[in-house]
């Protein structure tokens, strides 16, 4: 045991930490290159995602397809994915941390999957059963783009029961 | 047992004490098993919110709604004010992992420099909020409330963001307003250089037309009342997130000032005050998504 850790002689964290065996560090220029390289990517897909919206934005001045406009908001969904791994992976160093720890943290959050998909599709099968057996909350809130035919013998909405 | 001495020696014992077998230390790995229970609450706050949109034929279009900038009137300005806070968010979580990754040099100046910086962006990010918040909780806006006009902002209980009115609805409606709410919206949008109390002689017909007529007022219905309690439920619970990592900061700069760290002869502790302001911005992220983008 000649080499056995002596806490007084320790500098390093490791001196309050001893059961922490090696710590990740980087030296000053490939840190400062990471952090800018990161700081870059998250600001283009910021402003990527400004560009899209701006576009949606536009489309909305006129008639735009329904499906162009989810396809255009899903695209910003995954550009919104991407930041998030940046910050999470980078800035929060979870991808420097070992395998085994991420897991803890990454496995549980795919829970995520499933609620996103249970939730909304409950509130989609909402919307439906509302619109088939609540036909006051189908006419006054469908937009009337919507409507099969525009409504021209519709009374106004205070005349309504 | 000579065998079997040699072979533990080879066998390097993670979970059998005095080694951590994630090699983090206890702080950290609670910490982070924190912000993922955090994580839990906010996605359960923004699926609610998803479910409560998906229930409805008609929900606001995030562009009516957040398009003031402060200082810039009633210019229509989409997403600017909101793009400006995130740009906050983002520097300010650059700053700190500068303050961090000076810690890990022991430089005490640097860690002091960065975590002003940080703590500023934070102050700043939250003034952007409240001047967003009061827009929106006081500016009124023309709104078709049970058959006539009435002036409402966007609170828990009603916003005007619902769809537009148009053609004869709209004018019926003018028509049961009052003179006083009908001054005051042809004055707001400039349709007359008369004054108010000018306006107010002016026969109901002739405002009614100056209105109905003019394509810059827009009257809508009332929008669904899920949508204010979301957005300030939702965007309040970061703002507190915020305000807490403010403080968080904070006091890591006192401890820094005050050598505590020094004499620990390590900065580990700024590296979790980091992992939680690094998560408000993550946050933020997927508020900045669901809220004003899609």
């Amino acid at each position: 045991m000649s080499n056995h850790y002596d806490p007084t002689k320790d500098i390093s964290p490791s001196a309050a930490y001893p059961e922490v065996s090696f710590h990740h560090h980087s030296d000053d220029a490939t840190f400062k290159k990471r952090v800018w390289r990161t700081t870059w990517i998250l600001s283009v897909v910021t402003i990527a995602e400004l560009a899209l919206g701006f576009f949606i934005y536009y489309l909305h001045k006129g008639e735009p397809s329904y499906f162009f406009v989810l396809l255009l908001k899903g695209i910003i969904c995954i550009l919104t994915l991407a930041k998030a791994y940046y910050i999470v992976s980078v800035f929060m160093h979870l991808g420097d941390e070992i395998r085994n720890f991420m897991m803890t943290i990454v496995v549980p959050l795919l829970l995520f999957i499933w609620f996103i998909i249970a939730f909304l599709a409950d509130g989609q099968s909402f919307k439906t059963l509302k619109n088939t057996y609540d036909k006051h909350f189908e006419e006054t809130t469908m937009p009337a783009s919507h409507k099969a035919a525009p409504a021209e013998t519709a009374p106004a909405k205070g005349e309504r029961q | 047992m000579a065998h079997e001495a040699t072979v533990n020696t080879h066998r390097t014992k993670w979970w059998s004490g005095g080694k951590s077998p994630f090699n983090i230390e206890y702080g950290k790995v609670m910490m982070w098993y924190f912000l993922m229970s955090d994580a839990f609450t906010f996605g359960a706050f923004l699926i609610s919110y998803g479910t409560s949109r998906f229930s409805q034929n008609f929900w606001p279009d995030p562009n009516v709604v957040f398009n003031a900038l402060p200082g810039a009137g009633h210019a229509n300005l989409p997403l600017v004010f909101v793009s400006i806070m995130t740009f906050i968010l983002i520097i300010s979580s650059v700053t700190m992992v500068l303050a961090v990754h000076a810690g890990h040099n022991r430089n005490k100046e640097e860690v002091q420099k960065w975590l002003i910086w940080t703590i500023v962006g934070g102050l700043a990010f939250l003034g952007c909020q409240a001047l967003e918040w009061h827009h929106l909780l006081t500016s009124e806006h023309a709104t078709l409330v049970n058959g006539q006009i009435e002036l409402i902002t966007q609170t828990t209980r009603h916003n005007p963001w619902g769809q537009l009115v148009h053609g004869p609805e709209l004018t019926a409606a003018l028509q049961n307003s009052s003179v006083h709410t009908l001054a005051t919206l042809a004055e707001e949008h400039h349709l007359s250089a008369a004054t108010h109390a000018e306006l107010m002689q002016t026969p109901k017909d002739q405002l009614v037309q100056l209105i109905a007529n003019s394509p810059d007022v827009h009257i809508r219905e009332k929008g669904p009342a899920a949508f204010g309690g979301f957005f300030y439920g939702i965007t309040g619970f970061h703002g507190f997130h915020v305000f807490s990592g403010v403080i968080i900061n904070i006091v890591m700069l006192l401890m820094t000032r005050a050598n505590v760290f020094e004499n620990k002869g390590h900065y580990l502790m700024i590296e979790k005050a980091g992992l939680y302001w690094h998560f408000v911005d993550l946050v933020w992220v997927f508020v900045f998504l669901c809220f004003y983008l899609i």
